[in-house]
């Protein structure tokens, strides 16, 4: 497959933009990435980035409350924005006849939000329901994105739950909201993308038109959250009321996608080679051969592979029976991983993940929306959209060796391991 | 919480030039669908075929009929489905992974009381291997006794994580308050039903249901169909069967009554799921319908989201939408909303639903709907698995690509007053029946005195 064309230009008020044309879809994508998440909100306010996210679909300038919800619908489009480690999106996909409305629609908002008290205590109480619905009322709510990084960080950026507190939610206030948009919502510190069935110049000379006018502001310091790296095992266990099984989670330190892409992709196929398919050797060792867990599962990134910047967490996840001791679980882990340290994948086993991996990329690649996120959100994060094109390439070239370094990495470095234990009563 | 200078909030919402006008639609796009290509097999599948390029892919979808009348058929099926991948006379469970694995293929498998489905994509240029795969599972799976055994612990541990889920509690109990015992009820067997099940009754599913007579197979993807379809042929000559497939009975029609109250003790939410008579697609009063329902609540612009979400705060999420059954359709209307606002979200529900009848939608609603029917349709297709899915779905209710080529027209010619009397019809509270599940000590009263409720 052909490589994406981008396109790019830097407004004079800072906002970066990626334009890139698909000649064959009739749909187009408006996708605007702020470089603030919900690693960069502050002590006091856990849940704030989240809770802006939802503020800024209440109205702007230009629109009145749910004008922007009636306004991409009513135009044939979907929408939604999400809150991430170290960012936050807001995307529409629309028929391309629609590509200026939804311009317009990003760029009223990213100008001039309206912000009052009424929306605030709205998506106050929106925002605790969808917490209630993900996360108190289920069994294994948060697990692992919330429950796990205070067991393997120790800094507030990392460690704290990036969903909120409610009791924190309910102290935000207007003057917060607006400090915050003043500090990371700067044009200098947002990238628009905008792909599908589009001209490129005419695309360029659109968003020019709508965007160009956001007045200059300074773009934040952006700090590292950067933390020494734990040594030895730390654990927690917390109670979950609604769990009918025992879960285990164990969190792990990766390379800095930033500075090391190819040791960080080491860990991403570490992860396959543990966990994806039957044949995936804690498949088969832990769920088959031992009948330790239920179901098991190793991935690379809190939030998914290439989400996030440095510091970001490997993860391995179980639910087992409560007669199996997660000891056990932690124990034929380590035997694998050991076995991996050890030898390494065989190039067999390494090739069919990485064909397995190439296939779901075609697949991202097949829906602008998924291709639209992915482009724009490794352009911010780490300055380059190709990555996104290079990714099956560059996994094609990951050796065993590699991935025999990424498991020894992880046996030689700290660990967070949290325990999900189900209520007695229950 | 902000140490340096920043606008006010109201300064940060107005400009000096003010409010801006909303640019206008551009020219629209038509719809690229692509043909597709059919063939019944000598063994009675029926295949479809659709070249879709755009990346190197191909989808596919395998569509069994699989409905049974016996006490212990879905936990059957259900174990059926589970050990399906896990062994043929040829290949045993890692051979079959390493082989799929190998162009880049993943199939899953999995079944409700209507049929039994394998859905699965990988590299095109890697579909015979895939092919080659999905036949030897079909005519040759041994379900072997270890794996059987093994599979039958993990179903009954993850049917006890399903079970703690409250979408499942009230899914099962909307399912019997609208169609009472009908087999369309039985979405998850027991883990004791589970348990009970031999290897014997596994293998003797499939030699009598895993057939081909009236499934449907599609495949969608950077493929030419008519070789496509050749390779199909090819791999799956020698699955036969004296029978067809069996289609589930149609369940009873919805009939209006009280919501009945559910006790989950300690939920902090609660479930309200109300059902009413749909349309099917054929019906040419089906695209009002679509456009009613969204009006109602089927999308985010909707009279009930702006309500119980945008206005309330009652809820992160209220939805409406058709839900297709054997022979017909239902409406379900479904929100999750704290407790102690279970009632408030329950009047505010009834409520639209009764300003839908008596202030019908108006023009501009309909509109609005109309656009985004067309447009979101036009997203859904503009990839391989869409397509694909929309395909097999549309295939099994006896519709081809022509009825999704067509619909954007109806839509578009579909009338105000054709809505209204769609909404008059479908959307009246009388018409619907449901559940509310939630801690009964907490939400109890409340519900109870708004009436039209009963339970405990």
């Amino acid at each position: 497959m052909p490589a994406p064309e981008l396109h790019r230009t830097t407004l004079p008020n800072g906002l970066r933009v990626l334009v890139v044309p698909d000649p064959v879809t009739p749909v187009v994508g408006v996708a605007v990435h702020v470089d603030v998440g919900f690693r960069s909100e502050p002590e006091g306010r856990t849940g704030f980035a989240h809770l802006f996210e939802h503020l800024m679909f209440q109205g702007s300038e230009s629109l009145e409350k749910l004008a922007h919800f009636r306004h991409v619908q009513g135009s044939g489009g979907v929408f939604n924005g999400s809150t991430h480690q170290d960012y936050t999106d807001y995307f529409q996909v629309l028929p391309a006849a629609a590509l200026e409305r939804a311009l317009f629609l990003e760029a009223d908002r990213l100008r001039a939000p309206k912000l009052t008290q009424e929306n605030l205590r709205n998506q106050v109480d929106v925002v605790k329901e969808e917490i209630r619905l993900n996360v108190l009322n289920r069994p294994y709510g948060g697990f692992p994105w919330i429950l796990l990084p205070p067991v393997l960080y120790d800094t507030f950026p990392n460690a704290h739950n990036g969903y909120g507190d409610f009791s924190e939610l309910e102290q935000a206030s207007l003057d917060d909201a607006a400090a915050f948009f003043d500090t990371y919502y700067s044009p200098a510190n947002a990238q628009v993308t905008v792909a599908g069935y589009l001209d490129v110049e005419e695309t360029l000379r659109l968003v020019e038109r709508h965007f160009g006018d956001i007045p200059a502001r300074p773009a934040p310091r952006r700090p590292s959250f950067g933390e020494p790296l734990s040594t030895g095992e730390r654990r927690q266990s917390v109670m979950d009321a609604h769990a009918p099984l025992p879960a285990i989670a164990l969190g792990y330190r990766m390379p800095d996608p930033g500075a090391d892409l190819d040791g960080y992709l080491g860990h991403a196929l570490l992860g396959s080679v543990l966990g994806d398919g039957e044949a995936a050797r804690l498949q088969r060792r832990l769920v088959h051969t031992d009948g330790l867990v239920t179901d098991i599962s190793a991935s690379a990134g809190l939030m998914g592979p290439l989400d996030a910047r440095d510091p970001d967490t490997f993860t391995i996840t179980a639910v087992h029976p409560a007669a199996v001791d997660p000891d056990r679980v932690l124990a034929a882990v380590d035997e694998e991983l050991d076995k991996l340290a050890a030898e390494g994948p065989s190039e067999d086993e390494l090739s069919r993940q990485v064909a397995r991996w190439s296939a779901g990329l075609h697949q991202e690649n097949d829906r602008v929306m998924y291709r639209m996120l992915g482009l724009g959100a490794r352009e911010l994060l780490y300055g380059r959209a190709e990555i996104s094109a290079e990714l099956p390439d560059r996994l094609a070239a990951v050796t065993p060796e590699q991935v025999r370094a990424a498991a020894a990495a992880l046996r030689s470095g700290g660990r967070g391991v949290l325990l999900v234990e189900p209520k007695e009563s229950e | 919480m902000s140490t340096t200078s920043h606008r006010s909030a109201e300064e940060i919402g107005r400009t000096e030039l003010g409010p801006r006008p909303l640019p206008p639609l551009g020219p629209t796009r038509a719809v690229p669908l692509p043909d597709v290509e059919e063939r019944i097999l000598p063994n009675g599948l029926r295949v479809l075929a659709a070249h879709r390029p755009g990346v190197p892919m191909v989808e596919v979808r395998l569509r069994v009929p699989f409905a049974g009348d016996a006490p212990e058929h879905p936990a059957v099926a259900e174990l059926l489905s589970s050990t399906l991948l896990t062994g043929t006379v040829a290949r045993d469970r890692i051979g079959i992974d390493d082989e799929l694995a190998a162009v880049g293929a993943d199939l899953g498998v999995n079944v409700d009381p209507e049929r039994l489905q394998i859905g699965g994509s990988g590299l095109a240029d890697g579909l015979p291997d895939l092919l080659a795969v999905l036949a030897d599972v079909l005519t040759s799976a041994t379900h072997p006794d270890g794996e059987v055994a093994r599979e039958r612990d993990r179903l009954v541990e993850r049917i006890s994580v399903a079970r703690a889920q409250p979408r499942t509690i009230a899914r099962e109990a909307l399912q019997r308050k609208r169609f009472g015992d009908h087999p369309i009820t039985r979405e998850m067997p027991t883990g004791e039903e589970v348990a009970a099940v031999t290897v014997e009754q596994v293998r003797a599913l499939h030699t009598a249901a895993l057939v081909p007579g009236g499934s449907i197979l599609v495949v969608v993807g950077d493929i030419d169909p008519a070789a496509a379809i050749a390779q199909v042929e090819k791999a799956v000559s020698g699955w036969t069967a004296d029978a067809p497939a069996r289609e589930l009975s149609p369940p009873p029609p919805i009939t209006p009554s009280d919501l009945q109250l559910v006790h989950r003790a300690g939920s902090v939410q609660s479930q309200l799921r109300l059902s009413a008579p749909a349309l099917r697609r054929h019906d040419p009063r089906y695209a009002a319908l679509q456009l009613a329902n969204l009006v109602f609540g089927g999308y985010f612009s909707s009279r009930w989201m702006e309500n119980v979400r945008e206005d309330k705060g009652y809820t992160y999420g209220a939805h409406s939408g058709i839900e297709f059954v054997p022979g017909g359709a239902v409406l379900g209307v479904e929100t999750d909303v704290a407790s102690d606002v279970t009632a408030a979200a329950l009047l505010e529900t009834r409520y639209e639903l009764g300003r839908l009848t008596a202030v019908p939608p108006t023009a501009a609603e309909v509109d609005a709907a109309r656009a985004y029917a067309v447009g979101s349709l036009l997203i859904s297709l503009d990839n391989q698995g869409g397509l694909a899915s929309t395909l097999a779905a549309l295939a099994a209710d006896g519709l081809g690509i022509d009825w999704l080529r067509a619909h954007p027209g109806r839509l578009e010619s579909v009338t105000v007053e054709q809505v209204a009397e769609a909404a008059l019809e479908f959307f009246a509270p009388t018409a619907f029946t449901g559940v509310v599940v939630g801690d009964a000590d907490v939400i109890g009263a409340r519900v109870r005195a708004l009436g039209g409720i009963t339970g405990p």
